[in-house]
């Protein structure tokens, strides 16, 4: 059995889940072939570091008019690693990218999409299934293939290990192309805007920390930053805090967010909504402030503490900047 | 120029969900319904490109339970008819399924612009409104987040990737898949309510559409729900009420020495 992994890259660089998506191949794929296809423009040694973390064969397409993703267009080049390598499995990230394309690819394709899976797994009988969030975390639904024949997945960043990459490992490059597609003419990406603030990617980060109601307003979210800013993690909010107006949407946790799942989640001023909650409590830990002794956060979380967060956060920032250059 | 928006009927983000006692679907007695929150950026953004090019708004759903309510609560926004697809032999279909039935309802419709909510809240796949557009043969815009119109064929859609935003040129017809921030939607209108009940909501049936009800719903899908479970338990931890910077050094404690965070 081999496996087909679309490897997103965005300037040459790739996040953590394409890797993570490589380990899990391998680990479905024990004794078959790891695909992996590529797609973009001035690749360089993208291609070796894709075999080093368990690629064997790289399906690669380096093209200048490559340089900006398109769906379309790209959809037909996944076709057509697809079917030179004929694999039971293919393995999306979901990212903006993986959940833009895998819809489409399957469609075409006609396989089944098992979408958003935290875990794969397939039983003796060849049957592929995968455990997935759904109502924003408030239950986790086991989505199983029926019959046999390829499946596509989507992969949530941070649901599996990152393998180390093995400069040893061996493996081929073979390059692809596809004909044009006319539908790629018209939907295309025609520039890409750098955000103004900071760069928010709340699937990828390992720690966040996120600010709610309790900030009473926009400027207070400098404390928010401040902290995440020690620890080297992304800003997160609660929806009340989004709809106030005082953050963009792209920092919202919860269910009409993002779902998250890192290592560390610290929620500042935040009561703790059920929508909020279902959201980020598979963290692997969690620390709630709030001034409300009985804030429902309270009941979720690993560490709280009972105060005024205007007092606490700027001492939390300040002793965690100690105990880092010390 | 004629817009479709698909709409789906969600329990609300408020709701509490229980497992019901055959471990695979959920205990609806009493459950919220809503309009999926993201379906309704995209049934303001129909009737705010209406009001910009004139033309209709129709809304498409799928049916199950009180969805009526919320295609009269579409129509009360300012849509100005609304299409329903009962039949219970469709309920369970899959992702891909529910592209297929949807494309199928849509295709008979001539729309210019197609638009989904990015995500439904319920089921999270990310996936049924950009299959529609495969099926259909059209292209797509998903997470769109703002829509400058160059002309009336053809737009400028901001799409929200992390950290950055894509612009996306795009020829009508088309489907975009809506995301927050793309729009505030309106509240119905007394007079709104009102017009609402005289507008039309016409019953679509598989038949009709030449949907073949064997290869689709719970039975046809090409995936079934093996097991549904409540995530897992976190009980309280430690919480500290004291004097702040001791509060805050005995947690930094826990996080190091316990949890080897930080």
């Amino acid at each position: 059995m081999d496996v087909l992994v679309f490897a997103e890259q965005r300037d040459g660089k790739f996040k953590r889940s394409v890797h993570e998506c490589l380990g899990l191949a391998r680990r479905l794929a024990p004794d078959g072939k790891v695909h992996a296809v590529l797609i973009g423009s001035g690749l360089g040694d993208c291609a070796a570091a894709l075999i080093a973390r368990g690629a064997d064969r790289v399906h690669a397409a380096d093209h200048p008019g490559l340089s900006m993703y398109n769906s379309a267009g790209y959809t037909a080049l996944v076709e057509a690693a697809y079917r030179s390598s004929n694999p039971s499995i293919v393995l999306f990230q979901a990212t903006a990218m993986g959940r833009d394309l895998a819809p489409r690819f399957a469609a075409r394709i006609g396989v089944p999409l098992i979408p958003e899976a935290l875990s794969v797994e397939i039983a003796s009988d060849g049957s592929v299934s995968a455990v997935k969030s759904v109502y924003g975390g408030k239950a986790f639904a086991t989505l199983r293939a029926r019959g046999n024949g390829a499946r596509a997945v989507t992969v949530r960043p941070g649901a599996c290990p990152m393998p180390d990459p093995d400069p040893s490992r061996t493996g081929e490059v073979v390059p692809l192309s596809a004909q044009e597609e006319p539908l790629s003419l018209r939907a295309r990406v025609a520039s890409l805007l750098q955000s103004v603030g900071d760069a928010v990617d709340l699937q990828e980060a390992e720690i966040i920390v996120s600010g709610g109601r309790g900030l009473k307003g926009p400027e207070n979210f400098a404390l928010i930053k401040d902290l995440a800013g020690s620890l080297g993690g992304a800003v997160g909010a609660s929806r009340a805090a989004v709809d106030a107006g005082w953050i963009d949407h792209q920092h919202q946790v919860g269910q009409t967010g993002t779902t998250v799942s890192p290592k560390l989640y610290i929620a500042c001023g935040i009561s703790g909504a059920i929508q909020h909650l279902a959201g980020m409590r598979t963290s692997g830990c969690i620390v709630a402030i709030n001034k409300d002794p009985d804030a429902p956060i309270f009941k979720t979380a690993d560490y709280g503490i009972v105060g005024d967060l205007f007092e606490i956060v700027p001492i939390l920032t300040e002793e965690i900047r100690k105990m880092r250059s010390s | 120029m004629h817009v479709v928006v698909c709409m789906k009927q969600v329990p609300s983000s408020e709701a509490r969900i229980a497992v019901s006692a055959d471990g695979r679907t959920i205990d609806r007695t009493g459950l919220e319904m809503v309009i999926n929150p993201y379906d309704e950026y995209a049934i303001e953004e129909a009737l705010r490109v209406r009001e910009k090019f004139g033309g209709s708004v129709t809304v498409l759903s799928l049916g199950a339970g009180k969805v009526e309510e919320a295609l009269r609560t579409c129509l009360a926004m300012g849509a100005d008819s609304a299409l329903i697809l009962k039949e219970e032999a469709l309920t369970g279909s899959d992702s891909h399924g529910t592209a297929q039935i949807l494309a199928s309802a849509i295709r008979p419709l001539g729309a210019d612009l197609i638009l989904f909510g990015k995500i439904s809240i319920d089921v999270e796949n990310h996936a049924t409104g950009v299959a529609v557009a495969e099926i259909l043969g059209l292209p797509h815009v998903s997470v769109a987040t703002k829509i400058d119109w160059t002309d009336e064929r053809h737009l400028k859609v901001h799409r929200e990737i992390e950290g950055a935003t894509e612009l996306v040129e795009v020829e009508l017809p088309a489907v975009l898949t809506a995301n927050k921030g793309l729009n505030e939607p309106r509240y119905p209108s007394l007079p709104g309510i009102m017009k609402a009940k005289k507008k039309p909501i016409e019953e679509l049936t598989a038949a009709g559409l030449a949907i073949d009800l064997a290869a689709h719903g719970a039975a046809g899908s090409q995936l079934e729900i093996a097991k549904l479970v409540p995530p897992p338990a976190r009980t309280a931890g430690q919480v500290f009420k004291g004097e702040a910077r001791e509060s805050v050094l005995a947690v930094l404690k826990g996080l190091r020495e316990e949890r080897k965070l930080v």
